[in-house]
């Protein structure tokens, strides 16, 4: 970790009005001979490799951890009224293959009540010890409890790294604990990679989904990241179970809370658009009446749900429970089509692991040609209608 | 009843990219707003205090010119606002931003409520609020869907937890992030921006803060560290799919067959 520091005995007008281009954030400024950087600075350095020595990264003294002391890739088990959400599986399945390149063990969390059951179902995970938490306080999740649950876990066990759901309770959670472990947390990575020395390398989009970020925590243990559901591949439940189960136990002073539940409603069932195996989504270029009475048969005839862009779904066209991408759900559907929609690449995050990827658009420059596997340059007005013929005709 | 928002300035549009050759960033203007998210906070910040009396106060960490999201707030209806500012706070993740917005609200006095937006639109993280509830060891609640009650040092509160509503009674004080859509935030006055007072905003740098080891700010105070920023990647497997609109439905029929899907 370090800081910039100035040479302004360097700094010429010509270099200083380089820098001052240079920088994306508008953080540096040049009066009166002096180049000053301001707290706009976001640190990336930019001015340092176009700085020709003016402006300089200085590393201050860090101590090294013993990244040996931490061991295992763990997995929170999200866990809520005895059902455990599937993003658990996947995480399971994704920690299992970055354990295998430093040979960790892989653990998993599961915190609740009455969850004997769901600890039993995860060891047909490949998983090598599930750790639970088991008491009344931990019957709703409350914040304190669980944090201090999870904290004890770690504090006992020194996992590596850990895998979170970004469910809506794993991502208050996650932040809560590893604030209290000083740790560090990425979001909503899409790719996971291990290295040698233990550092876990987690790919996320970054602002709104124009760029990628690859970040590592070089010297903090352990390291959180969270996951969104169908991000990552969910494996087969193996036929016997391997691993074993350890109980753990919490003092009660330490399951104190400051939040009484009074009272839960299940939310009335919607249609999930992650849960669909088929997806027909649609964009502006599609939002005609005609094109959704359209893309609703074919998704009837394809057994599948409709989906749309986020331009639809503020414009009131859609539900927002519809809407894919990163301010909507994440789809990973075995077959998608996308009609009409240029592929922001806030809404390609939210679906380009899709199986299968098809994309109607009559821009060839379109950018969601980047992320479709079938690219079909055209007037969705005349192919959808004929696919949707087509289709009948074979059917019948 | 003393509330306090966090708001953040953001980027007025999310048009970022990433030059291939060089990797530096190339930014379309600098525009920015207040995070969209943060007014549903606002509104329930106001509304709240319509009904309870009270005052409403926010902060933000960020940049000089992050004050217009506080004179925003204040022109909304907030009584004043404070920013963090310092070139020590820069390269800040997560971990570093909770910090120095825990160590600054503690300046900035105490407070019955402090209320979050549910993510920012340039971070996207939806983390912060966590963990400047756990830096200030009070209770937090996210995706709160509506304040419902508040008495006897208690608040209740709707959230929504995945696929269930819950409601709940937290003890004062606490923090709570709110769920996006659930008011329709008020307009700034323009009346007020023109009488704004100038002691109406604050500014809180490194210097005012009560822990003065500058290796919990910033950069330094991070445990992330962005190795690499980079264009996402393009698929390779990629077929086109010529011919006339009822050819290019024909291969599409013979995809949907061949997939096994009717």
């Amino acid at each position: 970790m370090g800081t910039l520091i100035v040479n302004q005995n360097m700094i010429n007008p010509e270099l200083a009005e380089k820098l001052v281009k240079v920088c994306p954030f508008g953080a540096i400024s040049y009066d009166e001979g002096k180049l000053t950087i301001s707290s706009a600075c976001k640190m990336c350095k930019l001015c340092v490799r176009n700085g020709e020595g003016a402006v300089e990264y200085v590393v201050e003294d860090t101590v090294e951890i013993d990244k040996s002391l931490w061991e295992g890739i763990c997995v929170y088990a999200d866990c809520q009224g005895g059902n455990i959400h599937r993003v658990t599986y996947e995480l399971c399945g994704k920690a299992r293959e970055l354990a295998s390149v430093t040979a960790h063990p892989v653990y998993v969390l599961l915190i609740g009540h009455n969850i004997g059951e769901c600890a039993e179902k995860l060891l047909h995970y490949g998983v090598d010890k599930v750790f639970v938490y088991d008491d009344e306080a931990y019957k709703n999740f409350r914040i304190e409890p669980y944090t201090a649950a999870f904290y004890d876990f770690i504090d006992k066990v020194r996992p590596s790294s850990i895998l979170v759901g970004a469910t809506d309770l794993g991502r208050q959670l996650a932040p809560r604990v590893a604030a209290r472990c000083k740790a560090g947390l990425t979001a909503d990575c899409t790719v996971l990679e291990m290295k040698d020395n233990t550092d876990l390398v987690q790919i996320r989009p970054a602002f709104g989904g124009n760029i990628m970020a690859q970040i590592i925590s070089p010297n903090t243990r352990p390291q959180f990241c969270t996951a969104r559901y169908k991000v990552f591949t969910e494996p087969k439940p193996t036929d016997e179970p391997s691993g074993k189960i350890v109980n753990m136990s919490l003092s009660a002073d330490k399951l104190t809370s400051k939040i009484e539940v009074l009272e839960t409603r299940e939310k009335p069932k919607d249609i999930d658009i992650a849960e669909a195996d088929v997806i027909v989504a649609i964009g502006r270029g599609a939002q005609s009446e005609a094109m959704r009475a359209q893309a609703a048969e074919l998704a009837d005839l394809l057994g599948g749900v409709v989906a749309c862009t986020r331009p639809l779904a503020e414009a009131n066209i859609f539900d927002a429970k519809r809407q894919i991408g990163l301010s909507g759900r994440t789809v990973k559907p075995k077959f998608i089509i996308c009609i009409g929609i240029s592929g922001a690449v806030q809404f390609a995050a939210g679906m380009k692991s899709s199986d299968c990827i098809v994309a109607i658009n009559t821009d060839k420059n379109a950018p969601i040609f980047d992320v479709a596997h079938y690219c079909v340059v055209g007037d969705a007005t005349e192919i959808v209608p004929a696919l949707i013929a087509k289709i009948k005709e074979a059917r019948a | 009843m003393k509330i306090l928002v966090c708001i953040k300035q953001v980027p007025g549009s999310n048009n970022v990219e990433v030059d291939p050759v060089t990797g530096v960033l190339k930014r379309s203007g600098i525009q920015s707003k207040m995070n969209p998210y943060d007014l549903y906070g606002i509104e329930t910040a106001l509304s709240l205090t319509e009904k309870y009396g009270g005052s409403v106060e926010c902060i933000t960490m960020g940049p000089p010119q992050s004050k217009s999201v506080i004179v925003e707030a204040v022109c909304m209806g907030a009584e004043k606002g404070t920013v963090l500012s310092d070139r020590k706070f820069a390269g800040a993740d997560v971990l570093a931003t909770a910090y120095t917005i825990s160590q600054g609200i503690r300046k900035c006095g105490d407070f019955d409520i402090i209320i979050c937006g549910k993510q920012t639109t340039d971070g996207d993280t939806a983390q912060v609020g966590a963990e400047v509830a756990e830096y200030l060891d009070i209770p937090n609640v996210s995706n709160v869907l509506s304040v419902d009650e508040v008495a006897d040092g208690k608040v209740t509160v709707t959230a929504s937890l995945d696929n269930k509503t819950v409601k709940m009674s937290v003890e004062l004080p606490c923090l709570i992030s709110m769920e996006n859509d659930i008011n329709t935030p008020r307009l700034p006055s323009y009346k007020v921006k023109q009488n704004i007072k100038d002691d109406a905003v604050k500014f809180l740098s490194f210097a005012d803060f009560d822990d003065q080891n500058s290796y919990h700010y910033g950069l330094s105070g991070s445990a992330t560290q962005v190795e690499r920023i980079f264009p996402p990647e393009k698929n390779t497997e990629k077929y086109a799919v010529m011919g006339t609109s009822e050819e290019q439905a024909g291969k599409l029929c013979d995809l949907v067959c061949k997939l096994k899907m009717i």
